[in-house]
């Protein structure tokens, strides 16, 4: 049974009732508790820092060099807050309420609601942690628009905003490491989860540099490993991004939510090759001042500059009006997919849209321009080889956020007793679609608000049992399948590469599984990952040994879990009969191309448990007491 | 395009490397330079043998995992740009390319191409930080930074931690790298309780992990991606010479 632990009283009242009534342990007893913290971003270096703050004592793994690699680093544009500081009527509800609505109503309102009261005291904490946000000349704070918000409540720090935040969150982390209650594991990667008793007791580590199996035990395990949208290759994540940690939870018994619900994110750079590893984000800020638009003829060749006025399409503005170049990513993408597929893209393959910056340039001048996004500017010109002060970028849709992930209650923690996910990897506040700069807000506020006001009510009464022994046999059965697995994969020695693999599987889903989706093409795309599954086990080659450093292998495993993943994926897509936030049916649309949300049948959010052969869907059915779900308009 | 690759092998710290040559066909001019490598593993894994181990992560210039000596320069021919975002343009076809791991004492191999750079992350342990902890910050707009201060912060905050500073520099010094964080937060009014502290302990951690001093060559600067200015170290030397008087 799910039950998602939504305290009683008015919206406004619930964390305060939640935290009034929530066990708390002392001090003297905070030292003989420990946590496994997974992942180094802003959502676990938040957790670890503050828990080791509280006096836990906090083990803290991750699979980069460096904790200050973690991915929050490159999200670019900002972070919301209900500060209402430029005095345009924002407010703690009208946060709630806009953050809600972008995610289509597929949310819990109660965790949405604590998301934007939480928000203006995380400003006021990351200033104090000493990140140099954009200022106005007299000192106080600047705030741009996102999509899908009439307000302007983002912070910035020029287009480098996650990396601000994560440099404070990281170096919170190591003056916890220096005051030795923190211990760092950089170059160290969870291979599974250890369950005692039905409860999450330890993982088993592979120490990259060795290959060694490791194991650690902790009174309880949070994961911080971020989002799975590799799954599709070509993304805007990093590429050792993976969703390994989460799915051996999932194999373990934590509920996946709502697994394909995937951002597409309207404005990459477009893909230019089959070789291509990455698509490079263009931050949403941009959209603040360039103007998105298309050539009105089809496959027109002429170059941008030269197409008047009125031979462009300005779509998004056309379809619209009201919010224009900022409608939300899902319907930004969608809109530039729909013009795409009709014969307008632009660029050697046709493949792009063009946002162009020419008036605002006119408008504002090219100095401010530079001074808002001057360092955009200069990373499209170090990948392109274009100047985008005179001519437009060229952008294209690509796979981004992933808003689902596992299933969690309000808590945090995941239908695993003692195991909690924090951030982008688990189901929480985002529904079927993320706005733009919440996804630093909620790995922030999990990470420094919530988890450390959650653990301590299930850490209480861990008090009374034994720290787990790394002898156990749990331990022991763990890490003999570890090793049985990695073993597996280096003796298939097949004839294609992981790679490989990894095109065929991200063809698939992008095709079937990513901004439009329909019945006979998830059918298709399952059987064909199953077959993607089987040729992988059988044909693969792994190059090197398990007892060394061998990249080859780290990219092996995780493909392997992902192309599981990537089957679920397609059955959670092909069972919600419905189109709402990034999921969209082409069987469940209106006339003129939007959306049709079927509230009657599918207002809960689907946390599948895992089965060998078969996934089982369990429903949370989602209550909404507080605000009537409409149909989205951004027109 | 068709390339000749040099690049450094060495099977763990604690064998001795060497370089090799590999002849690269199949590559184009869109393809990032860590691509090129990847075509490069691809073949290899084809072939049986086995791939060459360097770092990336992000692939679009923030993270600063990524970075090798190209052709001898830091991050390759351009001027403040990192390894990911090189692009094969910037060679012709026929070109033969050097590749090796930063050279440095405090950054010792650990094979191939990848270094250990958890000295940087030493150096941050010892006072990068502002001791105060979650929920006891004041309202931010309560302190206002004016606008000059805040951008000159951030500039100096830029930095993205991959080390070219040090591996370009004759000295090996991590001068450029400890000043920009110093500089960051010390002209902040959230740092200035702790910053003598501050600079006396971040410096001490560089000299204890081997970095070389600063001779003001300027190389650093010309290989950071972020540009981040060597006017930073002269700060950096104000700031110890303050906090040696008054500290």
């Amino acid at each position: 049974m799910l039950n998602s632990k939504i305290p009683e009283g008015k919206l406004e009242d619930k964390w305060r009732n939640y935290q009034l009534q929530s066990k708390l342990i002392n001090p003297a007893n905070r030292k003989k508790l420990s946590v496994i913290v997974v992942g180094s971003g802003l959502s676990g270096a938040g957790a670890a820092s503050t828990l080791a703050e509280l006096g836990y004592d906090v083990q803290c793994f991750c699979y980069q060099d460096s904790a200050r690699r973690a991915h929050s680093v490159a999200a670019q544009g900002g972070i919301n807050a209900a500060k209402n500081y430029q005095h345009d009527g924002d407010s703690v509800y009208r946060m709630f309420y806009d953050t809600l609505k972008g995610g289509d109503f597929r949310s819990r309102e109660a965790n949405t609601y604590r998301l934007a009261e939480l928000s203006a005291p995380l400003i006021d904490h990351y200033v104090q942690q000493g990140v140099p946000f954009a200022r106005e000349y007299g000192g106080t704070l600047v705030n741009r628009s996102f999509g899908g918000v009439q307000v302007q409540r983002t912070f910035y720090a020029r287009g480098q905003t996650g990396q601000q935040l994560l440099m404070a969150a990281y170096s919170q982390l190591y003056k916890m490491v220096k005051a030795k209650k923190v211990t760092m594991h950089a170059r160290s990667e969870m291979m599974d989860l250890v369950l005692i008793n039905g409860k999450a007791k330890g993982i088993i580590v592979r120490n990259l540099v060795t290959g060694q199996l490791e194991r650690y035990a902790a009174d309880a395990v949070v994961l911080a490993t971020g989002g799975y949208s590799r799954v599709f290759r070509l993304s805007t994540l990093a590429i050792g991004c993976n969703g390994s940690a989460i799915w051996k939870a999932h194999k373990k018994g934590a509920y996946f939510a709502g697994p394909s619900f995937t951002q597409i994110h309207p404005t990459a750079l477009p893909q230019s090759s089959e070789a291509q590893s990455k698509l490079t984000l263009m931050s949403e800020s941009l959209r603040n001042d360039g103007r998105i638009w298309v050539p009105k003829a089809k496959s027109d060749e002429r170059p941008a500059n030269e197409i008047p006025e009125d031979e462009r399409d300005y779509y998004l503005e056309r379809r619209y009006p009201s919010f224009g170049n900022l409608a939300p990513r899902d319907i930004a993408s969608r809109a530039a997919k729909e013009r795409i597929d009709a014969g307008h893209g632009v660029g050697r393959l046709k493949n792009a849209v063009y946002l162009d910056f020419k008036h605002a340039i006119e408008r504002l001048g090219l100095d401010t321009i530079k001074d808002r996004y001057g360092n955009l500017f200069k990373m499209y010109k170090k990948i392109t080889g274009i100047d985008a002060y005179k001519q437009p970028m060229m952008i294209s849709p690509a796979a981004h956020f992933s808003m689902g992930g596992l299933w969690v209650d309000y808590e945090l923690m995941t239908s695993i007793s003692g195991l909690y996910a924090v951030g982008e990897c688990n189901y929480s506040d985002h529904g079927a679609n993320r706005l733009g700069a919440n996804s630093l807000l909620q790995a922030s506020v999990d990470g420094y608000f919530i988890l450390p006001n959650t653990i301590n009510n299930y850490l209480a009464d861990e008090m009374k049992v034994n720290q787990p022994d790394l002898n156990h046999e749990a331990f022991d059965k763990a890490e003999r399948e570890v090793k049985s697995n990695i073993d597996k994969l280096l003796n298939i020695n097949g004839s294609k590469t992981v790679d490989h693999f990894h095109r065929e599987l991200g063809k698939i889903m992008w095709n079937e599984c990513a901004m439009s989706r329909n019945e006979k093409g998830l059918k298709e795309a399952i059987t064909q990952i199953q077959n993607i599954k089987e040729e992988f086990w059988n044909d693969v080659n792994v190059t090197g040994q398990g007892d060394e450093m061998n990249t080859e292998l780290e990219k092996a495993y995780r493909l392997a879990d992902f192309i599981e993943l990537g089957i679920l994926m397609c059955k959670d897509a092909l069972q919600r009969e419905e189109s709402c936030g990034a999921h969209f049916r082409e069987e469940y649309q209106t006339k003129d191309g939007e959306a049709v949300r079927v509230d009657d049948e599918y207002s809960y959010v689907s946390a599948w448990e895992y089965g060998e052969d078969k996934f089982k869907l369990h429903k949370e059915h989602l209550n909404f007491e507080f605000v009537n779900p409409t149909v989205r308009s951004y027109k | 395009m068709k390339i000749t690759f040099k690049i450094w092998r060495q099977k763990n710290s604690d064998s001795k490397g060497t370089l090799k040559t590999y002849d690269v066909d199949g590559l184009t001019e869109d393809m990032s330079f860590l691509e090129a490598l990847d075509h490069l593993n691809e073949q290899l894994v084809l072939k049986n043998e086995e791939v060459i181990a360097y770092e990336y992560d992000c692939r679009e210039g923030i993270c600063g995992q990524c970075g090798v000596f190209i052709n001898g320069r830091a991050h390759g021919p351009h001027d403040h740009m990192t390894t990911c975002q090189l692009h094969m343009r910037s060679f012709k076809d026929g070109d033969t390319i050097v590749v090796e791991p930063w050279r440095a004492k405090s950054f010792p191999i650990i094979k191939d191409l990848i270094v250990d750079r958890s000295a940087f992350d030493r150096i941050i342990e010892e006072g990068a930080y502002i001791s105060s902890k979650t929920g006891t910050a004041p309202e931010s707009n309560a302190i206002p930074i004016p606008k000059a201060k805040a951008d000159k912060a951030m500039d100096a905050a830029a930095c993205i931690g991959c080390g070219a500073c040090v591996a370009t520099c004759k000295n090996s010094s991590a001068a450029l790298f400890t000043s920009a964080k110093i500089n960051h937060l010390n002209s902040l009014p959230q740092g200035k309780a702790e910053e003598h502290e501050r600079v006396e302990a971040m410096t001490w951690q560089m000299k204890e992990e081997g970095f070389g001093s600063c001779t003001f060559t300027g190389a650093c600067e010309v290989e950071c991606p972020e540009a981040i200015s060597i006017t930073n170290i002269a700060e950096m030397n104000a700031r110890k010479l303050k906090a040696k008087l008054l500290g």
